[in-house]
């Protein structure tokens, strides 16, 4: 089923959490919500769910009007960050239960429900697990149930809320994997919320970047990664360095900085902020720079420094440690930045939507 | 003997059995606990058996078939067993509308809850009298009902439920809010209705927190004084509670009759407590 969010805002008391979200998934597709907590990307996806309502805003799901349908009549799959299983109920009730609780003329027999729960049992691969109760199950497990809970009731859209939160590293890699591959198989649309760059870009046909109740950037991983589209998501992507610069004619300059690498941009002449990844930024020893290194250390793969100017904010740096020239603190040193985000100070101001208010169509 | 802080390498520390570990102090505060509970709580337990059986069996048997005291025990098993169920559902409703909703007026209905357990029940019962007497608020309007409320079995019902409500929803309520809304969202997302939520997913969450509110509320309603006394007026094989008649026997110089009829709230209440622990221990 296609999803299909248009112009959507929520308010919990005083705070905005949704600031007007348009936003349109593909039938099949498996989409990432990715941002820092309080951005609003849970809060969207329990309006998907029906256990949140918009202020104001439009949710068409496969072409019907889902804010006229309740929460228990949207047939969807929720998986709760902390699982929510039913800690009274067996791996195999658990995994019963949407099927059990249907009006009895639309349940399947008890047969055919204890067939589903075998196949998704084996689905799953934990069908040695069925007897057990929740308490008995590793993080891991308790997932995977909560997952053939979900999927039990065939959802016509696929919803998890920080699915691999509360799980290991190691483990949160192999699920991960397994989750694509089970969204292969069902083809089912899948929207995921999670705070976790790498998980959202491996995982994810395309990302939605959140920031404040707004959407900042829509794209794959390699175009947000290279060109983030506000500061907001190059701070987010990572960039903790930002120093400001001189636009003319498309060309950053800086005082102390080698900008040559960065290609021309569209933007005004006038005042700029650069954006600029530890990792991009190449340290040059040089006895007339202006920089000075003020930290300086090694995780064994990697130096990392702290950088001063005496007129321009910290620069903070990385590389390899091997191959890295002969660097040590108090040093004189020229920066050179193979890769940055240029941002206009002079931004127009954005436009403000403004949509009619139409509570009256909503409960 | 050397100093502690001069203890030579290799010197064996003599080893710590539980025993000699303990103080003097230690030894002397176990001492006074179990004196005191056995002085203040023990012995007057013991003291109602053996004043009711101190003239032997027969008495005590002659006592409790006494048709007044088999009333009053009837009479409280009946308050008991409508006031109970009454209080569960009370509890249930108030628990799952604080700790799974928000909706103003939430803490003040909080606070409402612990009332009964900062009035003194007597009061409650004055108030009861006030409104529902015949002289009462309500009183011309009952009457012209033909509804008798004080004096009779309605007025100790009231009381009792009263003096009892916060049993329930005290022991469901903390409960409930630890255990958030989670479960029962995915239940919501999976198909099920309001009550099939309740049902499968909230009630045997709270089961066993339910049992032992339902206890401690059956041993109050059993053993409720104060308030009672006031609305009850106190008519032999009438209006009589099992307490009620503990005093009235007292005051009748019916000493043995009277610690026969508390020696039947005694065992109730031991009961009561036998079930409590065995149900603390389950959860």
């Amino acid at each position: 089923m296609s999803i299909t969010i248009t112009g959507m805002t929520k308010r919990f008391g005083q705070t905005d959490v949704l600031r007007g979200i348009d936003l349109s998934v593909a039938e099949g597709e498996l989409m990432a919500l990715l941002g820092p907590s309080g951005s609003g990307k849970t809060t969207l996806l329990k309006i998907v769910a029906g256990l949140e309502w918009p202020d104001v805003g439009g949710l068409q799901v496969g072409g019907q009007d889902w804010l006229q349908l309740a929460a228990r009549d949207r047939r969807i799959g929720f998986v709760f960050q902390h699982y929510a299983l039913f800690p009274h109920m067996s791996v195999r009730d658990n995994i019963a239960f949407g099927l059990s609780v249907r009006p009895r003329a639309k349940r399947p027999g008890r047969a055919q429900i204890a067939a589903r729960v075998d196949d998704l049992l084996d689905f799953l691969q934990i069908a040695p697990l069925a007897d057990r109760y929740p308490a008995q199950l590793s993080g891991g497990q308790r997932q995977r149930v909560a997952l053939g809970r979900a999927l039990a009731i065939q959802p016509r859209v696929l919803l998890l809320d920080e699915p691999f939160g509360a799980l290991d590293a190691a483990i949160r890699r192999d699920l991960r994997r397994w989750l694509r591959g089970v969204h292969e198989a069902t083809g089912s649309t899948t929207i995921f919320v999670t705070h976790d760059q790498e998980e959202a870009f491996e995982l994810a046909d395309r990302v939605v970047v959140m920031g404040e109740g707004r959407i900042e950037q829509i794209g794959h991983a390699d175009e947000i990664h290279d060109h983030p589209a506000t500061p907001f998501v190059a701070r987010f992507m990572g960039a903790t360095t930002v120093l400001p610069v001189t636009l003319q004619a498309g060309r950053a300059l800086g005082a102390g900085l080698d900008l040559t690498a960065l290609p021309r941009r569209a933007l005004p002449d006038g005042p700029a902020r650069l954006f600029a990844r530890p990792a991009d930024i190449r340290v040059q020893p040089d006895p007339n720079g202006p920089w000075r290194i003020d930290t300086l250390s090694s995780t064994g793969a990697e130096l990392r420094l702290l950088l001063s100017h005496p007129d321009l904010p910290a620069a903070e740096a990385q590389m390899p440690r091997r191959g890295a020239p002969s660097l040590a603190r108090g040093s004189a040193v020229t920066l050179r930045l193979e890769a940055g985000s240029v941002f206009s100070d002079h931004r127009p101001l954005p436009a403000v939507p403004v949509t009619p208010l139409r509570k009256e169509l909503f409960k | 003997m050397n100093p502690p802080d001069l203890i030579a390498p290799g010197y064996a520390v003599p080893p710590h059995h539980g025993h000699a570990a303990r103080t003097g102090g230690a030894r002397l505060l176990i001492g006074l606990a179990v004196g005191l509970t056995l002085l203040f709580v023990v012995a007057p337990l013991l003291y109602i058996f053996v004043r009711a059986f101190s003239q032997g069996w027969q008495v005590y048997a002659d006592n409790i078939l006494n048709p007044a005291t088999l009333h009053a025990i009837w009479l409280t098993s009946l308050v008991a067993v409508i006031v109970v169920p009454l209080n569960v559902a009370f509890g249930i409703a108030a628990a799952w509308a604080v700790a799974k909703h928000r909706f103003p007026g939430r803490g003040i209905l909080v606070t409402m809850i612990e009332i009964p357990f900062s009035i003194s029940p007597i009061i409650a019962g004055i108030c009861y009298l006030l409104l529902y007497g015949r002289q009462g608020l309500l009183g011309p309007w009952l009457q012209a009902a033909d509804l008798q409320v004080m004096f009779a079995l309605p007025g100790i019902v009231l009381v009792t439920m009263f003096v009892t409500a916060p049993f329930v929803a005290r022991e469901v309520l903390p409960l409930m809010q630890a255990q958030g809304t989670d479960q029962e969202q995915a239940a919501v997302t999976l198909g099920a209705s309001g009550w099939q939520v309740f049902r499968r997913v909230t009630l045997p969450n709270i089961r066993w927190a339910l049992l032992y509110g339902a206890v401690l509320c059956t041993a109050r309603a059993v053993g409720e004084f104060g308030g009672v006394s006031v609305v009850s007026g106190n008519i032999r094989g009438q209006t009589n509670t099992l307490p009620l008649h503990v005093e009235l026997l007292f005051n009748d110089l019916n000493a043995v009759g009277a610690f026969a009829a508390a020696s039947t709230l005694t065992v109730i209440a031991l009961v009561a407590l036998v079930i409590k622990t065995a149900l603390e221990a389950r959860r």
